[in-house]
């Protein structure tokens, strides 16, 4: 069949604020990695790799935040992953109390990030927080601290803080897998004598692999990506013990002007995230599971 | 069994606790939170903190801009991208798949790759301290993966209701309007929600570009709230409250649309 040429308006709105707004600045970030521009003046010079090279050999923060951002996002996905699934492996059946607690525990991820911080921010707070309350009413005050304010532990103060606001929402992913897994399979395991854990491990299990590829795959970006949390919380300290990628290339560029340099790191933080993102394509289309 | 149900209400609780809390927080006074931060208030809730907050006469300003940065974006979103994606899913070809790839490529790159050439973008456009300004970046952001989900869905409309509707001679914007959208609408609702969630949510673009009070949005304002109240929960919770209610009525009304719709974005993001 000939399709009319009109079809070409279709794409143009679309193309042209897409262009402007997100193909030339990501084609400037390229372009503005290898020079020293400040963002302010006119004048810049081009510096080769000398960025990526201070990046990699001679920038000791920007290390730092490379190893929070890995810290942050394990803790997510191997927390969030495991009371996502171990739910939603409680909740399956649509009884009215389940859809109720799904709709309940799935409410935090309406929430804006900046009321998430704040919430967060008093439940942690060493004063009147509500989390060092709780620990003296059950006796277990000798781990009450300062959660945010303690460089060992901040960045997992803040990891907790982004599994409560998501984990509701990978669950609901599971919820979907699980209830897509045919209950025959079940009455046959059931038959063949299988243990409820054989079951799990045979049938479950093998069935669930592709809900369980998505939601790792989206909480592995989702957390390193993660900007507003970290910024509103914490602004990436105590000394540095929280900057992550996203935070850092916001100081970079923002609160000490080398918009040259801040670009570079952008994009070694897009090829990273590109390569997860990849995968996660990859992973989706061999499956071909959608919801 | 007992424990099965033990765990579900611990869940609930680690829910409820902080909600029930903020709730309370804004109706305490700043010495009573010091005093006793989960109990009740003595004599009765006070509302000062939302009068306050309302006299200090910006919140609703913010609250309008933030009504006006998020239906414009969510709507002018949600019209280009299912434009786009029938497009595509008209074309069938190397040229559409082509396109696909371009604008899909997006949702690869995090805002903050892009955002200190955007901003300087913005500067030299003159759209720094605009809604307008704010509006186009939200659209150029979210539009990637908006067309991802679309032509995911258009794609398995049949193709026999096209041809069909040529057959009778109807054009391509007569077959958008009267045929793909009417038919895509389960999809276009779903991601509706995620924008709306998406972009009334939004900190980082209002962060970079507004500085002016006057174009101020509410996550934008909840943070400099923050600077001005530093730790007076009450005013911040009561803050937090008034950003959120629009959202959290949503929700309870139209509560499997947004699980719908988030999840949408999530699985296909």
């Amino acid at each position: 069949m000939k399709i009319s040429k009109s079809i070409y308006w279709f794409f143009l709105p679309g193309l042209v604020l897409y262009s402007l707004f997100f193909l030339y600045p990501t084609f400037s970030a390229l372009f503005y990695s290898f020079t020293d521009w400040d963002g302010l003046s006119e004048a810049f010079q081009f510096v080769g790799i000398d960025n990526y090279t201070r990046a990699f050999t001679g920038d000791s923060i920007f290390q730092k935040t490379i190893g929070n951002n890995l810290k942050f996002m394990l803790t997510v996905v191997v927390f969030q992953t495991l009371v996502a699934l171990a739910f939603a492996l409680i909740v399956i059946k649509n009884t009215k109390t389940n859809v109720f607690l799904r709709a309940l525990y799935f409410f935090p991820t309406i929430l804006s990030s900046v009321s998430v911080a704040f919430i967060w921010a008093f439940i942690y707070d060493p004063s009147m927080g509500i989390l060092n309350q709780v620990l003296q009413l059950v006796g277990l005050d000798f781990l009450a601290q300062n959660w945010l304010g303690n460089a060992n532990i901040a960045i997992y103060s803040l990891a907790i803080t982004q599994i409560w606001f998501h984990a509701g929402q990978m669950l609901i992913i599971f919820v979907a897998g699980l209830q897509a897994i045919p209950e025959e399979l079940y009455e046959v395991a059931k038959i063949e004598g299988a243990s409820k854990w054989q079951a799990f491990r045979s049938v479950t299990w093998p069935l669930l692999a592709p809900s369980a590829t998505i939601v790792v795959a989206y909480t592995t970006i989702q957390s390193f990506k993660a900007f507003d949390l970290v910024f509103a919380m914490t602004g990436g300290g105590p000394n540095n013990s929280t900057e992550i990628i996203a935070t850092y290339i916001y100081d970079v560029a923002f609160k000490s002007y080398q918009f040259g340099y801040a670009s570079s790191i952008s994009v070694i933080f897009m090829v990273i995230i590109a390569l997860i993102t990849y995968l996660q394509f990859k992973a989706l289309r061999s499956d071909r599971v959608s919801y | 069994m007992l424990f099965r149900k033990f765990s579900l209400l611990i869940y609930a609780l680690l829910i409820l606790i902080p909600l029930v809390v903020v709730l309370l927080t804004s109706v305490k006074t700043l010495q009573e939170t010091f005093r006793d931060p989960l109990g009740l208030p003595d004599g009765g809730f006070k509302f000062d903190n939302y009068i306050a907050i309302f006299q200090e006469q910006t919140m609703a300003g913010y609250f309008l801009n933030s009504t006006i940065v998020t239906l414009f974006s969510v709507s002018l979103t949600l019209l280009l991208a299912a434009m786009v994606a029938f497009g595509i899913t008209r074309m069938n070809n190397w040229i559409g798949n082509g396109l696909f790839g371009v604008f899909t490529l997006g949702m690869m790159v995090p805002a903050q790759v892009i955002m200190v050439p955007l901003y300087s973008l913005m500067l030299d456009l003159g759209l720094t301290n605009s809604l307008l300004g704010l509006i186009l970046v939200n659209i150029s952001s979210t539009l990637p993966i908006a067309v991802f989900i679309l032509t995911g869905f258009m794609k398995t409309l049949p193709r026999e209701l096209f041809e069909a509707s040529t057959i009778d001679g109807a054009g391509n914007w007569k077959m958008f309007t009267k045929v793909a959208i009417p038919l895509s609408l389960p999809s276009l609702s779903a991601t509706a929600i995620f924008l709306f969630v998406m972009h009334w949510n939004d900190l980082l673009y209002p962060l970079l570009f507004i500085t002016d009070n006057a174009y101020k949005t509410l996550p934008l304002a909840l943070l400099e709230f923050q600077g001005q109240y530093s730790t007076n929960y009450p005013m911040l919770f009561t803050g937090v409250i008034i950003a959120s209610a629009p959202m959290v009525i949503a929700y309870v009304f139209l509560q499997r649309y947004f699980v719908a719709g988030i999840t949408a974005g999530a699985v296909k993001g």
